[in-house]
């Protein structure tokens, strides 16, 4: 892990204000954030590791535990929510065991909830990985989840 | 910078270009309470209790953040500022505990009495080393105990006792900043910082590690800071208010910080760096905050000792001296060579260096601390 | 400056435009923004280009942005060599074979399927598409490129005018063209409505040679999404517009600020800005003018927070992303300390238009003061959800009724929520008010960015305002206390209001904190906080008191404050809600009254989307109780079931 982090970095640039996207760039790769990788980022910038734990905690993005193989993001945007969104997160919830922030035991899935992708006009809306799933109801949810499965 | 003019609550104040609105009224006499504010670092903005009313303005603003103006017009008591301010107060102590400003026996308690109620230790006012010497008490006075309408919550959190000098006890914590202000912008260290946000937000560690492995320097400055009593030095935590205060310089090194030293039963029990001293301005080293307690060790030297026989016995200080003096008369020059110490003031390295080439007439005067 | 070498670059692209234009090729557009994407335009994407393989046809397919009709995403534009173009919505793989069949290869449009015609010609039993109620009333400035054109083509945006406002600005002085922007009466489209030329000339006239221009791009509102529209369909108008901001300004170097979630939006902006560079637009020395500017994108990583300037002026410092107080203005010192201007998305592809066509023609849109028009993304229980522009000052009934196609399946109209988490919610009293700044801010509410979400009967307002307390306790910084804690107490009472165990005290006590956080906070986003429980309040008081009083949802949103009931005289025992039910609390068999045990039942709802419209059998209450048969008895049989059952 350790040697991973640091070859990562050494590949990037580092100019002032290099914090976050360096905490990206880290994330993308590992799919979280490991204590080793901000530690490293600290040294790199000459930077308090705590300053930087401060930083990434800030934003919703950066995660600190292993995510699931999928990541499910279940919008609870207002649009989202005045269109049901929440019963759609209680249906994964109760379909997977598992928490919104959380990771299914097996770690296969990994549930979160987001602000709005930006697709109000379809809601409610949720993100497998990448795709973007619009109009849901209860039952299209589960297949979703099913395809994935 | 020139000076400006404005009126504060009407009347005249003239003050230099680059100070803000609280910095003003200080000089004007004029009491603004403040929370996050402390002198030294850069303004905050965050409790929000220092607002007042300028001329002008469409909202109420921060009086230690903004700038004056030359005509600025300001006030700082109305009573639409004031309910503000006992609103916001009320939000505050809706997350720190508050019977020491509620209960009518505060002044009369002391540590080990029972608490008439029932307020949990950890909560309870005589017990809190900032108590009489909280900014918040300070503030309470001033803008009035307001009525709690909402719901006072206990984080429940654990105290942090890493390392010895001092506790952080964040369900105390107001979070001002303060601590990691000062933390990061005076001792450059960034040991604490703000964690996460909204009203998860704390004031924390990288990953809640203990401080001595996140570049901790345990100078103290963070709880020198604290108008709280979420960080306190373990030295003072039981000991209710100091008898007296007594403002020395640090014997550690030359570099001369001012310190007061407080006293109870005639026992140091708390240091804390003195804030006008143009030497250090409110800081310290961990030595000079948390390392005067060697005043009071069994095995501290309290008189000379000669060594007599291949011991040491004790002697009276004209015993020694004249030992020195004698021994010292019988070189001259280049046989003789002197080594001052970093611990002694300048003054006294002055005075060394002094003896050395005018009485013992000879160059040969070296000191530590140049390798 | 050497206008000839843009000239050349012009006529080049309008070649090519022509080109596509009179193609013996035919041409098929598919609508692959985020909304298309999310609607399955992948699937059909794939079908088309199957399908035309399959026949050997050779066609011209192109990906493009949204236009804005989302409810009818996916889209597919066909235009045949020599017709008119015509618009498809609804379209499912399913259905290409039929649109490639009949349109691309027997030349006849299928009007059945038609949306519109797009553009010049006409098409037969296809009316055009911006004559149709939904785009009628819209005036398309910001938006007219949005699904027109390639926007990942920068010719595409040169051939259509693109660019000629930028050429214009480097041949005036930075003065004049302030002074064009302040003519045209542009105000910013990210929120406060500050006047934009006002806004250069304070940046321009702070001393410093370093100066930044930064695009908000943030998008923070949840259910909001015009700058992602624009981005995706048209980038280079909000990179145009900042070119000219820039050099008004005298900033040579700028920043996107654009939030993680909307990735194609970045995959556009990073393509258009290396077109921009090949082109001559970005670098040392743009068209040979001796104006140099470079332009960076920082990728915000999730919070609300970062769209207030002096937040995302710390959070692409690497900062955590907390305002801080002004004075000083950004304007003064701003990004690392230099004089540095702000505008949203909207805002600067704006001046790319005012500049191209002049300060006159855009303050010829609007009304007084509040001139030229603004996106909205109306969302919610409207028929017809998408991306609209229509000019300040129409009526909220037209867009809502006109645009939006009125209410989803007909219910009734209760209230529009404006500007998100910062905004309010008006009722039906505020229909006929037009919607520029002034009069929004006087209900309460602001314009903000642009949502625009409408609300029936079944939405209770009091759980929207909860909604939105929980979303900004979240998103606030903690730097402040009246939003920090402020914030956190409201909802703690907005949640026992709707949990049922609200107490007569709370509305009093909501409106006061809801006042010390507005009056007390450092930011915009606390001091517009409690703008949705200070309006609901002021509009929808009565709400409030059936929930705390009566324990009663009106709206029967609140599920601590509903029940479930099975109508026995409409169960027709078909189980299906039995196996939906996730709680297993419907008892039942094959032909028997099925019941609801209100003990286990969680109110979650999934019963009744389940069970079937023609028996309607479920009914959701709020403070009343329906008589049901204490377990399942045998289904009566009706008189239309006697119908379809004769034989017993
Ligand atoms: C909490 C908060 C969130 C904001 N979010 C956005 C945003 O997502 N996009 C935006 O353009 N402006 C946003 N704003 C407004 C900006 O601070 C700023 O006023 C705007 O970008 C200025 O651009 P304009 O003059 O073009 O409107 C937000 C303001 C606040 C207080
Ligand atoms: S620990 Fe003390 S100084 Fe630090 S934020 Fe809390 S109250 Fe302020
Ligand atoms: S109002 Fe809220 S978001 Fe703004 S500074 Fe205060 S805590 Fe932060
Ligand atoms: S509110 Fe869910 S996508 Fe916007
Ligand atoms: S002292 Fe000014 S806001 Fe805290």
């Amino acid at each position: 892990m350790q040697e991973r982090v640091r070859q990562l970095l050494a590949s990037q640039k580092v100019d002032t204000g290099a914090v976050i996207p360096l905490l990206q760039k880290v994330q993308e790769t590992f799919g979280y954030l490991p204590q080793e990788a901000i530690g490293q980022v600290a040294r790199l910038l000459k930077m308090s590791e705590s300053e930087i734990f401060g930083v990434a905690t800030f934003y919703a993005q950066f995660r600190f535990t292993r995510p699931g193989d999928h990541t499910i993001k279940v919008c609870l945007g207002t649009a989202c929510h005045v269109r049901g969104g929440s019963q759609i997160m209680e249906t994964i919830e109760r379909e997977l065991d598992v928490k919104a922030g959380g990771t299914t035991k097996d770690f296969k899935f990994g549930l979160e909830r987001v602000a709005c992708f930006g697709s109000c006009a379809l809601a409610p809306v949720l993100v497998v990985d990448d795709k973007v799933y619009g109009r849901l109801s209860s039952g299209k949810t589960k297949e979703i989840i099913a395809q994935h499965q | 910078m020139s000076n400006v003019n404005l009126t504060i609550n009407g009347g005249k104040v003239s003050v230099s270009g680059n100070a803000t609105v609280l910095e003003a009224a200080q000089a004007a006499g004029i009491y603004i309470p403040t929370l996050c504010h402390h002198q030294g670092l850069a303004p905050h903005g965050g409790c929000r209790l220092c607002l007042v009313e300028v001329e002008g303005m469409r909202r109420l603003t921060t009086a230690c953040t903004t700038p004056v103006a030359e005509g600025m017009a300001v006030k700082t008591d109305t009573p639409q500022i004031q309910q503000l301010r006992r609103n916001i107060l009320e939000l505050v102590l809706s997350e720190h505990p508050h019977a020491c400003f509620t209960c009518d026996r505060k002044e009369r308690c002391g540590p080990l009495d029972i608490c008439l109620r029932n307020v949990g230790v950890s909560e309870r006012c005589v017990t809190c080393p900032k108590n009489r010497r909280c900014e918040l008490q300070e503030v309470v006075n001033y803008i009035g105990m307001p009525e709690m309408t909402v719901p006072y919550t206990f984080r429940g959190l654990s105290v942090e006792k890493d390392g010895v000098f001092f506790d952080r006890d964040y369900n105390l914590c107001i979070l001002c900043g303060r601590c990691v202000r000062v933390c990061q912008e005076v001792r450059g260290a960034g040991a604490v910082a703000f964690t996460y946000r909204g009203s998860q937000a704390l004031i924390g560690t990288a990953f809640g590690q203990p401080l001595y492995d996140v570049g901790c320097q345990f100078c103290g400055a963070c709880v020198d800071a604290c108008p709280t009593g979420a960080l306190v030095e373990r030295s003072a935590k039981w000991m209710g208010t100091p008898d007296r205060q007594v403002t020395t310089t640090c014997p550690y090194c030359g570099v001369g910080c001012q310190l007061d030293v407080q006293v109870k039963h005639e026992h140091i029990i708390n240091v804390i760096p003195n804030k006008d001293s143009p030497v250090n301005k409110g800081q310290a080293c961990v030595k000079g905050k948390f390392g005067l307690d060697f005043v009071h060790d069994g095995d501290r030297l309290t008189s000379p000792l000669i060594k007599k026989n291949g011991s040491f016995v004790e002697a009276s200080w004209d015993e020694a001296l004249d030992l020195v003096v004698r021994s010292f008369s019988k070189y001259k020059g280049g046989q003789f060579a002197a080594i001052a110490s970093a611990k002694c003031t300048n003054e006294d390295n002055y005075v060394l260096q002094k003896f050395v080439r005018a009485v013992m007439e000879t160059n040969n005067i070296d000191h530590c601390a140049r390798l | 400056m050497q206008t000839k070498a843009f000239d050349d670059i012009r006529a080049h692209a309008e070649k090519e435009w022509e080109a596509l234009e009179h193609s013996q090729k035919p041409r098929i557009l598919v609508g692959t923004a985020t909304c298309g994407l999310a609607a399955g335009a992948e699937a059909v994407l794939k079908a088309i280009e199957a399908e035309l393989a399959q026949r050997g046809i050779e066609a011209i397919l192109m990906q493009v942005g949204c236009i804005g009709l989302c409810y009818s995403e996916p889209m597919v534009d066909i235009v045949g060599p020599g017709q008119a173009r015509v618009c498809y919505g609804g379209v499912t793989p399913e259905m290409v074979t039929r649109l490639i069949e009949e349109h691309v290869v027997n030349g006849r449009p299928c009007s059945d399927l038609a949306l519109g015609t797009v553009g010049k010609g006409s098409a037969d039993g296809i009316r055009p598409l911006f004559e149709s109620p939904v785009l009628k009333p819209q005036v398309r400035i910001v938006l007219r490129r949005c699904g027109l054109i390639d926007p990942e083509n920068i010719r595409h945006y040169i051939a259509t005018g693109g660019y000629r406002g930028l050429a214009k600005a480097l041949k005036m002085s930075a003065d004049e063209v302030i002074a064009e922007v302040k003519r045209s009466g542009l105000r910013g489209r990210g929120g406060a409505g500050f006047p934009t030329g006002q806004k250069w000339e304070f940046c321009r006239k702070s001393a410093g040679k370093q100066k930044y221009i930064i695009c908000n791009a943030d998008e923070g509102d949840p259910g909001a999404f015009m700058n992602r529209s624009l981005l995706e369909g048209d980038p280079h108008s909000v990179l145009e517009g900042m070119l000219i901001g820039a050099c008004a300004i005298g900033a040579s170097e700028g920043y996107i600020y654009c939030r993680a979630e909307y990735p194609l939006a970045l995959k556009r902006l990073r393509i258009a800005m290396a077109q921009m560079e090949e082109y001559g637009l970005l670098g040392n020395d743009v068209l040979g003018s001796g104006f140099g500017f470079h332009l960076k994108i920082k990728e915000g990583a999730g919070a609300f927070v970062c769209g207030e300037e002096t937040a995302l002026m710390a959070s692409i410092e690497g900062k955590r992303g907390m305002p801080r107080s002004r004075p000083p203005f950004p304007a003064v010192s701003g990004l690392w300390g230099k004089p540095t201007n702000i505008n949203n998305v909207e805002t600067w592809a704006n001046t790319a238009a005012i500049m191209e066509n002049g300060a006159d023609w855009y303050a010829s849109y609007g009304s007084k003061g509040n001139s030229g028009t603004k996106t909205f993304s109306l969302v919610g229980k409207v028929e017809r959800t998408g991306l609209i522009e229509v000019p300040l000052g129409i009526t909220l009934a037209q867009i809502i009724n006109d645009i939006g196609g009125g209410m989803l399946g007909g219910k009734a109209f209760k209230a529009v929520q404006t500007g998100g988490p910062s905004g309010g919610c008006l009722g039906s009293d505020f229909l006929n008010s037009p919607v520029d700044y002034e009069t929004l801010a006087k209900a309460g509410s602001i314009v903000g960015s642009g949502g625009m979400i409408v609300l029936d009967e079944d939405t209770c307002v009091v759980d929207l305002a909860r909604y939105f307390l929980t979303f900004v306790q979240n998103e606030s910084c903690g730097k402040c206390v009246p939003c920090r804690v402020g914030t956190r107490q409201m909802l703690g009472i907005l949640e026992r209001i709707t949990r049922g165990e609200g107490r007569a005290e709370d509305i009093d006590q909501l409106q006061t904190l809801a006042e010390t956080v507005r009056d007390g906070s450092l930011c915009a986003l606390g001091g517009t906080a409690p703008n949705p429980v200070l309006t609901t309040l002021r509009y929808f008081r009565s709400e409030y008191e059936a929930h705390i009083l009566e324990k009663r949802c009106p709206a029967r949103g609140c599920q601590k404050l509903v029940s479930c009931y099975i109508l026995p005289d409409k169960c027709e025992g078909c189980g299906i809600c039995l196996k939906a039910c996730p709680v297993e609390a419907i008892a039942g068999g094959k032909r028997m009254v099925h019941v609801i045990d209100q003990v286990k039942c969680t109110r979650c709802g999934a019963c009744i989307d389940i069970c079937p419209p023609r028996f309607s059998a479920i009914k959701k209450v709020s403070g009343e109780e329906i008589e049901v048969p204490p377990e399942p008895i045998p289904v009566t049989p009706k008189k239309k079931a006697a119908k379809t059952e004769p034989a017993e």
